[in-house]
């Protein structure tokens, strides 16, 4: 029997405010335990929650963005359940009426068909505190807790069961961080929780309408966790279903060392929150002179953005999808492609040499101390012949060495590519003669000692000379 | 609308209230009599007034993003019966 899976999303985001959701006190990530609390924080009787505007402006982005309808009017609720990081014992959070609903977000399908990834809902809602096992200072009956994190706001998207493979969880998951990056709302990183996944599952004999039982995967901390989770999640599924057992609905933890799942120790209570609208909290109306503000105030967002650069630049696909990757290179892009005679050439150094130094260094574009007008001077001077490729790659080494420009440190060091024919061809005859076998050898056809003996000239003359007029004299010497 | 005392245990257990028998009888009755009083609304047509979530006719009642200072550790764990490393300790929440 053939399956396929099931799966829906509930991402959680952290909103990068200064404060918190309900209170004043930092919502900063870090720090000694229990330093960023305050009254409301740490649940203390007769305190009374206020909104940070700043999370639902960032909310509403989210949901421009995701191509939600935001809500006119919008309410809070509290869900009760008692856990030691929730002060309270409930959690403020959004039930009936949340602030975005009814968006989407495309994949490309393993057949390679755009698939709608239909966003349910997006919430406001705020963080619980840390709750400390692990570390040796925690005694074998205790668990210590941390109310820094207990506030942060948080928003959380919910999809629809419309994902049919782990691939296409992880574009979905890849876009989400890319937007929420392109809109600065959150830095994107589920190694530290600012972005957190937990995934619904379940399998089905393909054509089969009705969904099976499903069970709920935790604690994954990367968006390739996740897609590993949930292929792990299914062939565990498919086996158990194929020897005849039942699926049992739990919630299982992913153990990225062991690359298993394992079932979470099952809750005494069923699920029961008891939602009701919190008293405390009044609605929020979003007018359409509010939206608007908004709107206006979002950047170009990342597929947008490469559609630009494919019409404008010329760039191909590829590259803009590279590009755009992250705003700040799409950003560092633009600029030097702007001051440079040449787009594509400027892709290439970015994807190029530019990454590479950025891998090498783990810095990211804006660590990298090249500004953008510097990089496009250097591409230029490569586009138009004055130096070559090769020595291009020097200067860049040498400009993050010095901070010189590309143009100084090519007049200072004599680095003009040497274009003049007659001077080539005297640098050719001088390697001919001192490698007279191999040229022997290259006359009688051994044409790959071509390479060699172009090599051979770029180092008499110290990288200098135009490779494609040696080529090109080196070629009529066999004519 | 009458109340069972399985509605009030289950209520209870959700709460971590641990009641004796009497307790319970009392309550069912007692909780019986506060839904029997609201149920007056009932009484009322209501089909055109929409469902709202608040009394208060006040809406967006924001604060600006600004961070300002809050508890000191000591100050917020100062009520705590057990406290080590800066944190609040609990008993163990988690099995294996």
């Amino acid at each position: 029997m053939k399956y396929e899976a099931v799966i829906g999303l509930e991402v959680h985001v952290q909103l990068k405010t200064q404060s918190k959701i309900f209170s004043a006190s930092s919502a900063e990530f870090g720090g000694d335990a229990n330093s960023k609390v305050d009254p409301v924080v740490i649940g203390m009787p007769g305190v009374l929650p206020v909104l940070n505007k700043k999370v639902v402006e960032y909310a509403v982005k989210m949901g421009m963005a995701t191509n939600c309808t935001i809500a006119r009017h919008s309410i809070f609720a509290r869900k009760h359940y008692f856990y030691p990081d929730l002060p309270k014992g409930y959690q403020i959070s959004q039930f009936e009426e949340p602030i975005c609903e009814h968006g989407f977000i495309e994949v490309n399908a393993d057949d390679g068909e755009a698939r709608k990834i239909n966003i349910e809902r997006i919430h406001l809602e705020e963080d619980a505190g840390k709750s400390v096992h692990a570390e040796e200072y925690v005694a074998k009956n205790e668990t210590l807790i941390d109310l820094n994190r207990a506030g942060v706001p948080l928003i959380e998207i919910v999809t629809e069961p419309d994902f049919r493979s782990p691939q296409e969880v992880y574009q979905y998951l890849t876009k989400i961080r890319q937007i929420v990056r392109y809109l600065e709302i959150c830095d994107g990183n589920m190694d530290e929780g600012s972005m957190r996944c937990d995934a619904n599952v379940s399998i089905r004999p393909v054509g089969q309408p009705e969904l099976g039982t499903k069970t709920e995967l935790k604690n994954m901390n990367s968006i390739r966790g996740v897609e590993r989770a949930l292929e792990y999640e299914i062939q565990r599924q498919i086996s158990a279903v194929a020897d005849g057992e039942s699926i049992e609905q739990q919630t299982l933890l992913w153990n990225a060392n062991k690359n298993i799942t394992v079932a979470m120790r099952s809750k005494e209570y069923a699920h029961d929150y008891r939602y009701f609208p919190d008293p405390d909290l009044v609605p929020v109306l979003v007018s359409d002179e509010w939206r608007n503000s908004i709107a206006e105030s979002l950047p170009e967002l990342p597929e947008a953005r490469k559609n630009r650069f494919m019409a404008e630049f010329k760039l191909p696909e590829y590259d803009a999808t590279v590009i755009t990757e992250e705003k700040e290179l799409a950003d560092y892009f633009e600029k030097a492609a702007l001051t440079s005679k040449d787009p594509k050439i400027t892709s290439n150094w970015i994807m190029g040499d530019v990454s590479r130094i950025l891998n090498d260094g783990k810095i990211t574009i804006s660590e990298f101390s090249v500004p953008p007008k510097g990089l496009a001077e250097l591409i230029n001077l490569v586009a138009d012949g004055t130096i070559s490729q090769k020595i291009g790659k020097q200067v860049l080494d040498e400009i993050l060495a010095t901070g010189a420009s590309a143009q100084k440190i090519v007049e200072d060091k004599g680095l003009v590519q040497i274009s003049d024919v007659s001077a080539i061809e005297s640098l050719v005859d001088g390697v001919l003669a001192t490698h007279p076998d191999e040229f022997a050898r290259f006359k009688n056809g051994e044409m790959k000692l071509m390479g060699f003996l172009v090599g051979q000239i770029m180092r008499a003359s110290k990288g200098k000379v135009n490779p494609k007029i040696a080529n090109e004299i080196l070629r009529k010497k066999i004519e | 609308m009458t109340i069972s005392i399985e509605d009030v245990k289950r209520t209870a257990k959700l709460a971590r209230l641990e009641f004796s028998d009497d307790e319970l009888k009392n309550m069912t009755k007692e909780m019986g009599t506060i839904l029997g009083y609201v149920e007056k609304l009932n009484e009322l047509d209501l089909n055109d007034v929409p469902e709202t979530a608040h009394v208060l006719q006040l809406s967006n009642v924001f604060r600006e993003d600004e961070v300002k200072p809050g508890l000191s550790n000591e100050e917020a764990l100062a009520n705590a019966p057990r406290v080590k490393k800066g944190h609040f300790s609990v008993p163990k929440v988690i099995g294996e």
